[in-house]
């Protein structure tokens, strides 16, 4: 089986590659993106705060991604809670119609909400990038939330409705802490997604881009590219911490619950 | 159970128990939801493909003409068929490269680092699309991070040509963009495998790779449609890649979408090209799922 390892490296090398080559090119002094490299700077990265566009937009993305990941948070507790705890009938529809747009190419989500935005007269703006992005991430809160609500112990929640306690108050103190880890799991991931999403934004921000559709604006000019390069190495640092947070989240809360390690988060 | 029971007490739909009120009421909000924001707008784009463009307005009248001038003009036609066939090519370049990384991870990781390495697999998918994409480019590009590092060390003279702005490109792109899409679901088809089988298959006589394409193969095959299916359906309607790597020829239905409604101001036309480029993914994933249903039928 020594080659099946083998292989399994190459893959992992493969899939590293273009992010691994993100800092080198961003600490590079040459604007040409090519080997061999010239020499190290960090002007690239000190450029980077003098850009008012590029501020404003990461503003906005901040702002759109933290609404989101609230929205979608709390539509995906609504959904595995449902799922998790009542039969009512056609569950198996509803639940796979909620799942969809995680499979609907996002051109078509993008496209569909801007004729049906456009008809109705309502102006573009960050309201209406959420409204999109809420959509494509409930189903990835979903699955992550599935599988705690799915694993809680339901006589933890009958004792405490036997030992005096109110059904808000048996879910705030007991349902919730248990859950809590997947909650700030699937908070950081559709943040995550919210914050990295271009094609929903592209169509539906209007005259303030967020921080993909800036990006892309700037990937037309030869000259920008270190710049987008050294944005790019902060970006991807930055997500790859909020997803060691919300995978350490997610192995809390399955000890909590008591069950062993299945695997990822779809 | 609950919805057995209250099934023969009251056989009227409006009298449901308390029970599947409450999920109904519960499952209510993000359904709503999603009928609202996905729904209805999908429903729209229905109807507008059958309107037309009328200088800054519609004309409502119903006509099929959009749809006439998308099969005729050689043009759609084209890119449709060249989405449907970049889109089957990453499919199977993604799925065959993925499989052998989740049956490795399935069957030769010890249990307690098999989250660590499906971790691992995840982060990159992650990380920025645009930015991945972007780095794609630089890597395959005429001046790129291949062709200059190839020529720096003197194993190639002339840039290669055939991962140059084109299909190739676009596939390679999208193959690394969708990994962890058909990994996921692999393996898990493979962890559920009851290892007692492959046992017995090999007591029985079978080699090890006659009991991989006799046990192994068919009972992973739900987890591999799945892949498929996760694989094809976005990739058709990408927008990015062909944009950024793929040059003319590799250009896709996504991005004449694209043009319609941004650029030529004609949101009928790419209504149209959306409503057909669903159904064509629709179908051809319906007739996928059929030629398998024999592998989706077994047991749970």
């Amino acid at each position: 089986m020594k080659s099946l390892r083998f292989y399994a490296i190459l893959y992992l090398i493969f899939l590293y590659a273009p992010i691994a080559l993100l800092p080198v090119f961003a600490f590079n002094d040459a604007t040409i993106i090519a080997f061999p490299l010239t020499g190290f700077t960090t002007q690239w990265f000190t450029e980077l705060p003098q850009i008012p566009a590029l501020i404003d937009s990461v503003k906005n993305s901040l702002y759109i991604a933290v609404i989101t990941a609230l929205l979608s948070t709390l539509l995906g507790i609504c959904a595995s809670r449902a799922a998790a705890k009542y039969t009512f009938p056609l569950k198996k529809p509803i639940m796979g119609f909620i799942m969809v747009p995680l499979v609907l190419p996002e051109i078509i989500v993008a496209v569909s909400l801007l004729v049906i935005l456009l008809q109705l007269g309502l102006s573009l703006g960050a309201w209406t990038v959420i409204m999109g992005h809420v959509l494509i991430c409930t189903p990835f809160c979903i699955a992550i939330l599935n599988s705690a609500f799915q694993n809680l112990d339901p006589s933890l929640e009958e004792a405490a409705i036997d030992l005096g306690e109110s059904t808000w108050s048996t879910f705030r103190l007991i349902t919730l802490p248990l859950v809590s880890p997947a909650i700030i799991s699937a908070l950081l991931i559709s943040f995550t997604i919210s914050l990295d999403e271009f094609i929903i934004a592209f169509f539906l921000t209007g005259t303030e881009p967020t921080l993909p559709v800036y990006l892309w604006s700037q990937l037309r000019f030869p000259a920008r590219i270190p710049v987008v390069m050294a944005l790019g190495t902060i970006l991807v640092a930055g997500s790859v911490v909020l997803l060691i947070i919300a995978e350490i989240m997610r192995r809390r809360g399955l000890r909590r619950a008591g069950l062993k390690d299945s695997g990822g988060f779809l | 159970m609950l919805d057995q029971v209250s099934g023969v007490r009251a056989p009227l739909a409006g009298l449901l128990n308390t029970e599947s009120k409450k999920g109904l009421a519960l499952i209510g909000v993000p359904f709503g939801y999603v009928i609202l924001m996905l729904a209805v707008p999908l429903a729209a784009i229905l109807l507008i493909s059958f309107w037309t463009q009328d200088f800054q307005t519609f004309d409502t009248t119903p006509t099929l003409n959009n749809y006439r001038e998308a099969v005729t003009d050689p043009l759609y036609r084209e890119l449709l068929f060249r989405s449907i066939r970049i889109a089957g090519l990453v499919t199977l370049v993604t799925v065959l490269l993925a499989f052998p990384i989740a049956y490795f991870i399935s069957f030769h990781v010890a249990p307690s680092r098999k989250s660590l390495w499906l971790f691992l697999i995840t982060i990159p998918f992650w990380t920025s699309y645009l930015i991945r994409v972007f780095l794609w480019k630089v890597i395959l590009g005429f001046n790129g991070v291949l062709n200059s590092g190839l020529q720096g060390i003197g194993i190639i003279e002339e840039p290669l040509t055939f991962i140059l702005y084109n299909a190739n490109a676009v596939v390679i792109t999208l193959a690394h963009a969708f990994a962890p899409f058909a990994i996921l679901p692999i393996f898990v088809a493979l962890e559920k495998i009851d290892r007692s089988l492959l046992e017995a298959s090999q007591d029985l006589g079978e080699t090890k790779l006659s009991t991989f394409f006799r046990v192994t193969l068919p009972l992973a095959m739900p987890g591999v449609v799945a892949a498929v299916l996760i694989v094809f359906i976005p990739t058709i309607g990408d927008y990015v890649t062909p944009r950024l790597v793929g040059g003319p020829d590799g250009l896709m239905i996504a991005n004449m979408i694209q043009v319609q409604f941004l650029r030529l101001n004609n949101a009928p036309m790419g209504a149209t090209l959306a409503v057909i480029a669903m159904l064509s993914v629709s179908f051809i994933a319906l007739i996928f799922v059929a030629l398998n249903h024999r592998f989706l039928r077994g047991p749970r």
